[in-house]
Protein backbone atom coordinates (compact mmCIF):
# COMPACT_ATOMS: atom_id res chain seq x y z
CA UNK A 1 0.00 0.00 0.00
CA UNK A 2 1.53 3.28 -1.10
CA UNK A 3 0.94 6.53 0.83
CA UNK A 4 1.39 10.16 -0.19
CA UNK A 5 1.61 12.97 2.35
CA UNK A 6 0.87 16.31 0.69
CA UNK A 7 3.06 19.24 1.73
CA UNK A 8 1.49 22.71 1.48
CA UNK A 9 3.45 25.89 2.23
CA UNK A 10 3.01 25.89 6.01
CA UNK A 11 2.39 22.16 6.59
CA UNK A 12 4.26 21.16 9.73
CA UNK A 13 2.85 17.77 10.69
CA UNK A 14 3.92 16.18 7.39
CA UNK A 15 7.02 14.46 8.76
CA UNK A 16 5.05 13.13 11.72
CA UNK A 17 2.63 11.48 9.27
CA UNK A 18 5.46 9.95 7.26
CA UNK A 19 7.10 8.57 10.41
CA UNK A 20 3.80 7.16 11.69
CA UNK A 21 3.18 5.30 8.40
CA UNK A 22 6.75 3.98 8.33
CA UNK A 23 6.83 2.98 12.02
CA UNK A 24 3.40 1.40 12.25
CA UNK A 25 2.74 0.03 8.77
CA UNK A 26 6.22 -0.29 7.24
CA UNK A 27 4.68 0.75 3.93
CA UNK A 28 6.16 3.10 1.31
CA UNK A 29 5.27 6.74 1.84
CA UNK A 30 6.32 9.87 -0.09
CA UNK A 31 6.16 13.55 0.72
CA UNK A 32 4.43 15.23 -2.24
CA UNK A 33 4.73 18.97 -2.91
CA UNK A 34 1.38 20.73 -3.44
CA UNK A 35 2.25 21.49 -7.08
CA UNK A 36 2.04 17.78 -7.94
CA UNK A 37 -0.76 17.02 -10.36
CA UNK A 38 -0.58 13.23 -10.48
CA UNK A 39 -1.35 11.01 -7.53
CA UNK A 40 -2.57 7.94 -9.41
CA UNK A 41 0.25 5.70 -8.15
CA UNK A 42 -0.85 6.15 -4.53
CA UNK A 43 -3.45 4.16 -2.61
CA UNK A 44 -3.95 6.68 0.17
CA UNK A 45 -3.41 10.42 0.47
CA UNK A 46 -2.83 12.18 3.79
CA UNK A 47 -3.38 15.94 4.10
CA UNK A 48 -1.38 16.77 7.23
CA UNK A 49 -1.83 19.48 9.83
CA UNK A 50 -0.06 22.82 9.88
CA UNK A 51 -0.96 26.22 8.57
CA UNK A 52 -1.29 26.01 4.81
CA UNK A 53 -0.43 29.40 3.26
CA UNK A 54 -0.55 30.87 6.76
CA UNK A 55 -4.33 30.48 6.59
CA UNK A 56 -4.57 34.23 6.01
CA UNK A 57 -8.10 34.36 4.61
CA UNK A 58 -9.68 31.33 6.31
CA UNK A 59 -8.10 28.05 7.33
CA UNK A 60 -7.66 25.89 4.26
CA UNK A 61 -9.19 28.45 1.88
CA UNK A 62 -6.07 29.10 -0.19
CA UNK A 63 -4.70 25.54 -0.02
CA UNK A 64 -7.86 24.35 -1.69
CA UNK A 65 -6.64 25.95 -4.94
CA UNK A 66 -3.26 24.19 -4.93
CA UNK A 67 -2.72 22.16 -8.11
CA UNK A 68 -2.60 18.94 -6.09
CA UNK A 69 -6.19 19.33 -4.92
CA UNK A 70 -7.60 18.37 -8.30
CA UNK A 71 -5.66 15.12 -8.08
CA UNK A 72 -6.89 14.62 -4.50
CA UNK A 73 -10.45 15.03 -5.78
CA UNK A 74 -9.88 12.48 -8.56
CA UNK A 75 -8.28 10.07 -6.09
CA UNK A 76 -11.28 10.42 -3.78
CA UNK A 77 -13.71 9.81 -6.65
CA UNK A 78 -11.89 6.58 -7.48
CA UNK A 79 -12.65 5.37 -3.95
CA UNK A 80 -9.07 5.53 -2.71
CA UNK A 81 -8.51 6.68 0.86
CA UNK A 82 -8.04 10.36 1.73
CA UNK A 83 -7.27 11.34 5.32
CA UNK A 84 -7.27 15.02 6.36
CA UNK A 85 -5.85 15.75 9.79
CA UNK A 86 -6.49 19.10 11.53
CA UNK A 87 -5.60 21.68 8.85
CA UNK A 88 -6.01 18.84 6.35
CA UNK A 89 -9.62 18.49 7.57
CA UNK A 90 -10.11 22.25 7.08
CA UNK A 91 -8.73 21.97 3.52
CA UNK A 92 -11.16 19.11 2.75
CA UNK A 93 -14.07 21.25 3.99
CA UNK A 94 -13.01 24.25 1.92
CA UNK A 95 -12.56 22.00 -1.12
CA UNK A 96 -16.08 20.65 -0.71
CA UNK A 97 -14.86 17.06 -0.30
CA UNK A 98 -16.58 17.08 3.08
CA UNK A 99 -19.67 19.10 4.07
CA UNK A 100 -19.66 21.97 6.56
CA UNK A 101 -17.19 24.64 7.63
CA UNK A 102 -14.76 25.41 10.44
CA UNK A 103 -15.11 28.28 12.89
CA UNK A 104 -12.90 29.75 15.61
CA UNK A 105 -13.07 27.77 18.89
CA UNK A 106 -16.04 29.05 20.89
CA UNK A 107 -13.79 30.07 23.83
CA UNK A 108 -11.36 31.82 21.42
CA UNK A 109 -8.33 30.00 22.85
CA UNK A 110 -5.90 27.72 21.10
CA UNK A 111 -6.39 24.33 22.73
CA UNK A 112 -3.51 21.85 23.00
CA UNK A 113 -4.35 18.74 24.99
CA UNK A 114 -4.90 15.00 25.07
CA UNK A 115 -8.57 14.57 24.27
CA UNK A 116 -10.81 11.55 24.87
CA UNK A 117 -12.91 10.66 21.82
CA UNK A 118 -15.65 8.20 21.16
CA UNK A 119 -15.56 6.07 18.03
CA UNK A 120 -19.03 6.61 16.58
CA UNK A 121 -18.65 4.43 13.47
CA UNK A 122 -16.23 1.50 13.31
CA UNK A 123 -17.39 0.20 9.93
CA UNK A 124 -15.17 2.50 7.90
CA UNK A 125 -11.82 1.92 6.20
CA UNK A 126 -10.26 4.18 8.85
CA UNK A 127 -11.87 2.62 11.93
CA UNK A 128 -12.13 -1.14 11.33
CA UNK A 129 -9.71 -1.90 14.15
CA UNK A 130 -11.60 0.12 16.75
CA UNK A 131 -14.60 -1.06 18.76
CA UNK A 132 -17.93 0.70 18.28
CA UNK A 133 -18.28 3.27 21.06
CA UNK A 134 -14.67 2.73 22.15
CA UNK A 135 -13.10 5.66 23.97
CA UNK A 136 -9.67 6.57 22.64
CA UNK A 137 -7.13 9.27 23.49
CA UNK A 138 -5.72 11.48 20.76
CA UNK A 139 -3.90 14.83 20.98
CA UNK A 140 -5.57 17.99 19.73
CA UNK A 141 -3.89 21.31 18.87
CA UNK A 142 -6.06 23.90 17.18
CA UNK A 143 -7.60 27.34 17.37
CA UNK A 144 -10.19 26.80 14.66
CA UNK A 145 -11.69 23.38 15.19
CA UNK A 146 -15.27 24.39 15.84
CA UNK A 147 -17.04 22.28 13.21
CA UNK A 148 -20.27 23.74 11.88
CA UNK A 149 -22.95 22.56 9.49
CA UNK A 150 -26.62 23.44 9.12
CA UNK A 151 -29.32 21.26 10.68
CA UNK A 152 -30.19 19.49 7.45
CA UNK A 153 -26.57 18.47 6.87
CA UNK A 154 -26.21 17.39 10.50
CA UNK A 155 -29.25 15.15 10.19
CA UNK A 156 -27.77 13.56 7.06
CA UNK A 157 -24.43 13.03 8.80
CA UNK A 158 -26.20 11.37 11.73
CA UNK A 159 -28.48 9.19 9.65
CA UNK A 160 -25.78 8.02 7.25
CA UNK A 161 -23.22 7.22 9.93
CA UNK A 162 -20.87 9.92 8.67
CA UNK A 163 -19.95 11.12 12.15
CA UNK A 164 -16.85 9.06 12.90
CA UNK A 165 -15.47 10.57 16.12
CA UNK A 166 -17.13 12.63 18.83
CA UNK A 167 -15.42 14.46 21.68
CA UNK A 168 -16.01 12.52 24.87
CA UNK A 169 -16.89 14.59 27.93
CA UNK A 170 -15.62 18.11 27.42
CA UNK A 171 -16.00 19.50 23.90
CA UNK A 172 -12.77 21.46 23.36
CA UNK A 173 -14.02 23.85 20.64
CA UNK A 174 -17.83 24.02 20.63
CA UNK A 175 -18.39 21.92 17.51
CA UNK A 176 -21.89 20.92 16.46
CA UNK A 177 -23.01 17.60 18.03
CA UNK A 178 -19.51 17.23 19.61
CA UNK A 179 -18.14 16.30 16.18
CA UNK A 180 -14.39 15.63 16.03
CA UNK A 181 -14.30 13.87 12.66
CA UNK A 182 -16.57 13.09 9.73
CA UNK A 183 -16.45 11.01 6.61
CA UNK A 184 -17.95 11.58 3.14
CA UNK A 185 -20.98 9.60 1.98
CA UNK A 186 -18.84 6.96 0.27
CA UNK A 187 -16.78 6.51 3.43
CA UNK A 188 -13.36 6.94 1.82
CA UNK A 189 -12.60 10.57 2.78
CA UNK A 190 -12.11 11.22 6.50
CA UNK A 191 -11.42 14.58 8.13
CA UNK A 192 -10.71 14.94 11.84
CA UNK A 193 -9.30 17.63 14.12
CA UNK A 194 -7.31 15.34 16.50
CA UNK A 195 -3.87 14.09 15.45
CA UNK A 196 -3.68 10.28 15.17
CA UNK A 197 -0.10 10.52 13.85
CA UNK A 198 1.00 12.02 17.18
CA UNK A 199 -0.34 9.04 19.10
CA UNK A 200 1.21 5.90 17.65
CA UNK A 201 3.60 4.84 20.45
CA UNK A 202 2.98 4.53 24.19
CA UNK A 203 5.82 6.97 24.88
CA UNK A 204 3.77 9.63 23.09
CA UNK A 205 1.15 9.40 25.82
CA UNK A 206 -1.21 7.28 23.73
CA UNK A 207 -0.87 4.76 20.92
CA UNK A 208 -4.56 4.90 19.97
CA UNK A 209 -3.89 6.60 16.62
CA UNK A 210 -2.02 3.54 15.33
CA UNK A 211 -5.29 1.66 14.80
CA UNK A 212 -6.40 4.25 12.26
CA UNK A 213 -3.39 3.39 10.12
CA UNK A 214 -3.69 -0.36 10.64
CA UNK A 215 -7.40 -0.08 9.74
CA UNK A 216 -6.49 1.60 6.46
CA UNK A 217 -3.95 -1.12 5.62
CA UNK A 218 -6.38 -3.89 6.57
CA UNK A 219 -9.10 -2.34 4.40
CA UNK A 220 -6.71 -1.98 1.48
CA UNK A 221 -5.47 -5.59 1.80
CA UNK A 222 -9.01 -6.93 2.07
CA UNK A 223 -10.20 -4.94 -0.94
CA UNK A 224 -7.18 -6.08 -2.95
CA UNK A 225 -7.61 -9.72 -2.07
CA UNK A 226 -4.34 -9.79 -0.18
CA UNK A 227 -5.78 -10.48 3.28
CA UNK B 1 -9.43 51.34 -12.28
CA UNK B 2 -12.13 50.22 -9.88
CA UNK B 3 -11.96 49.63 -6.18
CA UNK B 4 -14.24 47.10 -4.53
CA UNK B 5 -14.73 47.30 -0.78
CA UNK B 6 -15.96 43.90 0.29
CA UNK B 7 -17.43 43.08 3.68
CA UNK B 8 -17.53 39.43 4.74
CA UNK B 9 -19.54 38.52 7.83
CA UNK B 10 -20.61 35.36 9.59
CA UNK B 11 -24.25 34.58 8.85
CA UNK B 12 -26.55 35.76 11.63
CA UNK B 13 -27.40 32.12 12.46
CA UNK B 14 -23.72 31.35 13.14
CA UNK B 15 -22.40 32.11 16.62
CA UNK B 16 -19.65 34.76 16.57
CA UNK B 17 -17.42 34.10 19.61
CA UNK B 18 -15.16 37.07 18.84
CA UNK B 19 -18.14 39.40 18.73
CA UNK B 20 -19.42 37.97 22.03
CA UNK B 21 -16.04 38.55 23.68
CA UNK B 22 -15.93 42.18 22.47
CA UNK B 23 -19.49 42.70 23.71
CA UNK B 24 -18.40 41.48 27.16
CA UNK B 25 -15.51 43.97 27.17
CA UNK B 26 -17.78 46.83 26.09
CA UNK B 27 -20.11 45.95 28.97
CA UNK B 28 -17.23 45.97 31.43
CA UNK B 29 -16.27 49.43 30.13
CA UNK B 30 -19.73 50.57 31.11
CA UNK B 31 -21.47 50.48 27.73
CA UNK B 32 -24.43 48.59 29.14
CA UNK B 33 -26.59 49.55 26.17
CA UNK B 34 -24.63 47.27 23.81
CA UNK B 35 -26.91 44.38 22.91
CA UNK B 36 -24.89 42.61 20.29
CA UNK B 37 -21.53 42.77 18.47
CA UNK B 38 -20.66 40.94 15.28
CA UNK B 39 -17.17 40.99 13.78
CA UNK B 40 -16.53 40.71 10.06
CA UNK B 41 -13.67 41.56 7.76
CA UNK B 42 -13.19 44.15 5.07
CA UNK B 43 -11.22 43.44 1.93
CA UNK B 44 -10.21 46.11 -0.58
CA UNK B 45 -9.61 44.89 -4.11
CA UNK B 46 -8.41 47.11 -6.97
CA UNK B 47 -9.27 45.90 -10.47
CA UNK B 48 -8.37 47.11 -13.92
CA UNK B 49 -11.66 46.02 -15.51
CA UNK B 50 -13.26 47.15 -18.79
CA UNK B 51 -16.31 48.72 -17.13
CA UNK B 52 -18.29 48.72 -13.90
CA UNK B 53 -20.58 45.87 -14.93
CA UNK B 54 -17.61 43.61 -15.69
CA UNK B 55 -15.89 44.62 -12.45
CA UNK B 56 -19.05 43.84 -10.49
CA UNK B 57 -19.31 40.41 -12.09
CA UNK B 58 -15.66 39.68 -11.36
CA UNK B 59 -15.90 40.70 -7.70
CA UNK B 60 -19.05 38.61 -7.33
CA UNK B 61 -17.16 35.58 -8.70
CA UNK B 62 -14.19 36.24 -6.38
CA UNK B 63 -16.50 36.37 -3.36
CA UNK B 64 -18.27 33.18 -4.29
CA UNK B 65 -15.16 31.20 -5.16
CA UNK B 66 -12.72 32.34 -2.51
CA UNK B 67 -13.29 35.44 -0.41
CA UNK B 68 -16.36 34.19 1.46
CA UNK B 69 -17.33 30.69 2.58
CA UNK B 70 -21.03 30.45 1.72
CA UNK B 71 -21.58 27.76 4.37
CA UNK B 72 -21.04 30.22 7.21
CA UNK B 73 -20.54 33.68 5.68
CA UNK B 74 -22.41 36.40 3.79
CA UNK B 75 -20.77 39.14 1.75
CA UNK B 76 -21.60 42.49 0.23
CA UNK B 77 -19.49 45.02 -1.65
CA UNK B 78 -19.37 48.53 -3.02
CA UNK B 79 -17.63 49.54 -6.21
CA UNK B 80 -15.95 52.91 -6.82
CA UNK B 81 -14.45 54.12 -10.05
CA UNK B 82 -11.05 55.77 -10.20
CA UNK B 83 -10.31 55.14 -6.53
Amino acid sequence: MRFAVVVFPGSNCDTDCVKAVRDILEQPVDLVWHHEKRLHSYDAIILPGGFSYGDYLRTGALARFSPVMEAVQETAEKGKLVLGICNGFQVLLEAGLLPGAMRVNDHLQFRCDIQPLQVANNHLPFTLEYEEGETIQLPIAHGEGNYYCDEKTLKQLQERGQIVFRYDGNNPNGSVDDIAGIVNEKGNVLGLMPHPERAVHDWMGSADGAKMLTSMLRYWRESHGAA
Amino acid sequence: MYKATITVRLKSSVLDPQGSAVKGSLHSLGFAEVENVRIGKTLEVWLDSADAAVAREQVEAMCQQLLANPVIENYEFQLEEGA
